[in-house]
């Protein structure tokens, strides 16, 4: 039981992360797979700031949050937003390329190595619910994702904004007509995933690990989320994030021979079958 | 569309009376476009010239003609088929460890053996993974590629008994070429061999793509819907392209594996096949010559640039994407397009 | 009795509720000239993406020579005799002219998996490509590649492709679309020369020459055929007066 809560657990993190790319993906249209290097500064901005400066650390997440999403909001106006029609062969190459640049500044900035990083104490330790060890942590982690999961849920499906996100990516020209901007809703679009990566980023550095190639590491997870759960889903993304995280934990607990094998298995398979993803409508 | 080329004219009987335009077709231009022509020459003379100019690098030469079939190879695949594919490292991974295997596990070192094998291990992988790859399109046909990389990857990673997992599969022992030449020391026979099989795979890819097949994977690649409208089936052509390009890139996976009598697990990364595509998209995609420019640049670049700081290698590799997608889409012989077609015009309109 | 040359029963394609063919039977006699109008979204274009393989029905047939082809994917119809044209220029920007018409011709002759001879070196394919290229009168162009020609030689192209197919059925969506008026005479002589054994479905706005091409017309409107007779009866018929003509005056 334990191994499938923390399946869960690291499932909700590849939530947080993934859900952004689900977006951009899904709903723009753009092929990012620059996407992790979002999750990797938010890390990097949460261990300086625990670390270097003593910043608590419910105070250091935010923060790299917001890290993540100014860096999404400024990538998105000056170099992303030029790709938005271009051929994926283009965004694939170019989000390749920032890729590859940030994790040289990372390895520039914070040299190659694993970042370590400090929780609270708080946060610390174990509690054995009706026989059930549940890493403190790790509860925390469940509990941020179902509320990102619950709000995003919220805003996409129910606002006005979430009605001109949906109007400004299928029919750009008549969000314009009626009055949409729609060169803003992208950037929030944007940033808003950028912001969730980053906060996934922070809170993922005790569970994942933090260097500078992370982004390559992970983005192949971050895609499968999206493929699995269809793209632009939100609850689809956070279902087959917990399903894959859920997989990978007991895979490489019970059958470690075997490892992530299973995983990438499951996402061609499912890309087989199922091409909309196992959420998706389209 | 030129409003001002002489061609919006009317094509009525009146204007083609008033115009002196031929009525006729000429064929010979696209009779002689097979031919060679002398800057190719001049191409692979460099092979040639390195050999006395550079004796002391002759392992990284080894390197560039390898690396320029593995570019080759995804050239007959982006290029002209159109698949973007960045899992292509999957088929140079599997023609290694073939090869890797076959000396290693099997005894049997003979190196064009061991080509052969590769190959026709290579393209059955091309073959089994063709209707998985080709099935979806756009961006779930890239995660497929993405992720068949990554399944074979981690199969490699985990089957340590047979690759020798992160450690590489080591013991590989080549006997000599035809029983001729063994591998030397300095690397001579290995740059020669690589350079021959490189050749040899050139010439090949030079008549497959100026051929009626090569036209319809160009056609198809401009557009893909017109071409059932004439009958073709599209789906079989790219899957054709598709079991080619995996032929050349388990060859040339089999050239490194032999050349350096050892398989490291990096032959299946991610890194590599995102590598190839730089090189490729470096050079010019679509083009033959694309391939070896591309080639010869960024290992050269990567040999320069790594002397001087090996860290920021990658920053470079990543500027030189976002600068070719803003400013080069078409790479170094996009530079030389235009010139090349201001001669031909000059060649068929007198 | 011979099997029309094509025929369609039932026809029906809906996309989510909304009906864009509806219940269509066409028969296209041997040798026809027969004119599909209607006015624009009436669904033309989408009947000939039933009649091609581009689309599937949700429901009824299509047949060709008498012969079910339903389920055969477009190619294969394609190699059965049934060509079209395309309302919008399809074609293949960086290949020449010569290029484009010798890929058509080479894929009906068979030659498209041929990877060890050059091109140049097809020589009936090569012959017969610039034979067709003559009629349309493209010849001075023949080298020059798709992307640097003006749309009314474009257009030229699209058919030259359809015609390489050397088609028994040929379906002409708009031929004469974006073509200057002048040329577009000049396309129809063409389109009026050709072999009368080839049966030929057109849609085309332009009344004029509508009348001058078609034996047969059928009027389409909202997905379902509303007539079809002799160019004489359809022109002066009220319905089509009230539903067509008064609109196509947008289009001449
Ligand atoms: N793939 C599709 N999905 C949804 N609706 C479609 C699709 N294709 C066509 N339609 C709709 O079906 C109707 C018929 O379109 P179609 O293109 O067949 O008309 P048409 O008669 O060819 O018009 P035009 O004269 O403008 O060429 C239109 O209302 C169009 O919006
Ligand atoms: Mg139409």
């Amino acid at each position: 039981m334990t191994v499938v809560f923390d399946g869960i657990a690291s499932g909700m993190l590849l939530f947080l992360i993934a859900v952004g790319l689900s977006v951009t993906l899904g709903l723009m249209n753009f092929v990012n797979l620059a996407h992790g290097v979002f999750a990797m500064l938010g890390g990097y901005v949460c261990v300086v700031a625990t670390g270097r400066y003593g910043v608590p650390f419910l105070l250091a997440v935010p923060l790299a949050a917001l890290a993540a999403a100014a860096a999404g909001a400024v990538l998105e106006r000056t170099l992303f937003r030029r790709l938005y029609g271009a051929t994926q062969l283009d965004q694939v190459l170019f989000t390749i390329g920032v890729v590859f640049v940030a994790m040289a500044a990372a390895r520039w900035g914070f040299g190659p190595q694993q970042q370590p990083i400090r929780l609270p104490s708080w946060l610390q330790g174990q509690v054995t619910i009706a026989g059930v060890d549940i890493g403190l942590y790790r509860a925390f982690l469940v509990v941020l994702g179902l509320l990102v999961a619950f709000g995003l849920h919220r805003t996409i499906g129910v606002t006005r904004f979430g009605a001109r996100l949906r109007a400004a990516v299928d029919k750009p020209a008549v969000a314009r007509g009626m009055g949409i901007d729609v060169d803003r809703v992208f950037v929030i679009t944007f940033a808003i995933g950028s912001g969730l990566a980053g906060l996934g980023g922070a809170v993922g550095v005790e569970l994942l690990g933090l260097d500078p190639s992370f982004p390559l590491r992970y983005l192949v997870y971050f895609l499968i989320v999206v493929a699995v759960g269809g793209s632009g889903s939100i609850g689809g993304s956070l279902l087959a994030a917990v399903l894959i995280g859920v997989c990978d934990v007991a895979g490489k607990y019970w059958v470690p021979q075997v490892g992530a094998f299973i995983i990438y298995t499951v996402m061609v398979v499912m890309l087989i079958v199922r091409p909309q993803g196992l959420f998706g409508t389209r | 569309m030129d409003s001002r080329s002489p061609d919006s004219l009317s094509p009525g009987p009146d204007a083609a009376a008033a115009t002196p335009a031929p009525a006729t077709v000429d064929l010979a231009p696209l009779r002689r476009a097979a031919r060679p022509r002398w800057p190719e020459l001049a191409v692979w003379l460099l092979p040639v010239a390195a050999w006395f100019l550079l004796p002391e690098d002759l392992a990284l030469l080894t390197q560039i003609a390898i690396m320029a079939i593995f570019a080759l190879s995804l050239d007959l695949v982006l290029g002209y088929a159109g698949i973007v594919t960045l899992g292509h490292a999957a088929f140079f991974g599997v023609g290694a460890y073939a090869a890797g295997l076959l000396a290693a596990k099997l005894g049997i070192g003979d190196p064009l053996l061991g080509l052969l094998f590769a190959a026709a291990v290579a393209a059955l992988a091309g073959l089994v993974t063709a209707p998985t790859v080709l099935r979806g399109t756009g961006l779930t046909r890239l995660m497929v590629t993405i992720g068949i990389g990554m399944m074979l990857f981690e199969a490699a990673n985990k089957a340590t008994d047979l690759t020798g997992g992160v450690d590489g599969l080591q013991g590989i022992e080549m006997t000599p070429i035809l029983g001729l030449w063994s591998f030397d020391l300095w690397g001579k026979t290995a740059y020669v061999y690589a350079v021959v099989v490189l050749l040899v795979l050139f010439l090949i890819a030079r008549r497959i793509v100026h051929s009626p097949f090569g036209l319809s994977l160009r056609a198809l690649h401009m557009n893909p819907a017109r071409m059932p409208a004439l009958g073709v089936s599209v789906d079989a052509r790219l899957a054709a392209a598709w079991v080619l390009g995996a032929t050349y890139a388990g060859i040339a996976g089999a050239l490194l594996t032999q050349t350096t009598q050892f398989v490291s697990i990096d032959v299946l990364g991610f890194e590599r096949s995102a590598e190839i595509l730089l090189i490729l998209v470096l050079g010019g995609a679509g083009r033959l010559y694309g391939a070896l420019i591309g080639t010869i640049v960024f290992v050269t670049l990567h040999h320069v640039l790594a002397g001087i700081d090996p860290e920021y290698w990658q920053m470079w590799i990543g500027l030189v994407l976002i600068g070719i997608v803003l400013f080069a889409r078409n790479g170094i012989m996009g530079a030389i397009d235009p010139f090349e077609r201001l001669l031909a015009r000059k060649k068929t309109e007198p | 009795m011979t099997a029309p040359a094509l025929h369609t029963r039932n026809l029906v394609k809906t996309f989510g509720g909304f009906t864009a063919t509806d219940d269509v039977s066409l028969t296209l006699a041997p040798g026809a000239r027969h004119a599909l109008i209607g006015p624009n979204g009436a669904g033309k274009t989408t009947l000939v993406n039933l009649l091609t393989g581009v689309l599937a029905p949700t429901a009824g047939a299509v047949f060709l020579a008498g012969e079910d082809v339903t389920g055969l994917g477009q190619h294969r119809r394609v190699r059965r005799g049934l060509a079209r044209t395309f309302q919008i220029n399809r074609l293949f920007a960086d290949l020449t002219v010569l290029e484009s018409v010798a890929l058509a011709v080479g894929e009906r002759r068979g030659v498209g998996w041929r990877v060890w001879s050059p091109v140049g070196a097809q020589g009936e394919v090569l012959d017969e490509a610039a034979r067709l290229i003559e009629t349309l009168r493209l010849a001075d162009v023949a080298h020059r590649r798709t992307r640097d020609l003006a749309y009314g030689r474009q257009r030229l192209i699209e058919i030259a492709l359809a015609l390489a197919v050397r088609p028994r059925v040929l379906l002409l969506d708009e031929p004469a679309a974006g073509v200057p008026t002048r040329e577009s005479r000049a396309l129809f002589e063409t389109l009026a020369e050709l072999p009368r054994d080839m049966t030929i479905l057109l849609i085309e706005h332009d009344m004029d020459l509508v009348f001058r091409f078609a034996e047969r017309i059928s009027v389409l409107v909202s997905g379902a055929v509303l007539l079809e007779d002799t160019p004489d009866v359809v022109a002066t018929h009220p319905l089509v007066r009230e539903v067509y003509l008064g609109e196509a005056t947008h289009h001449a």
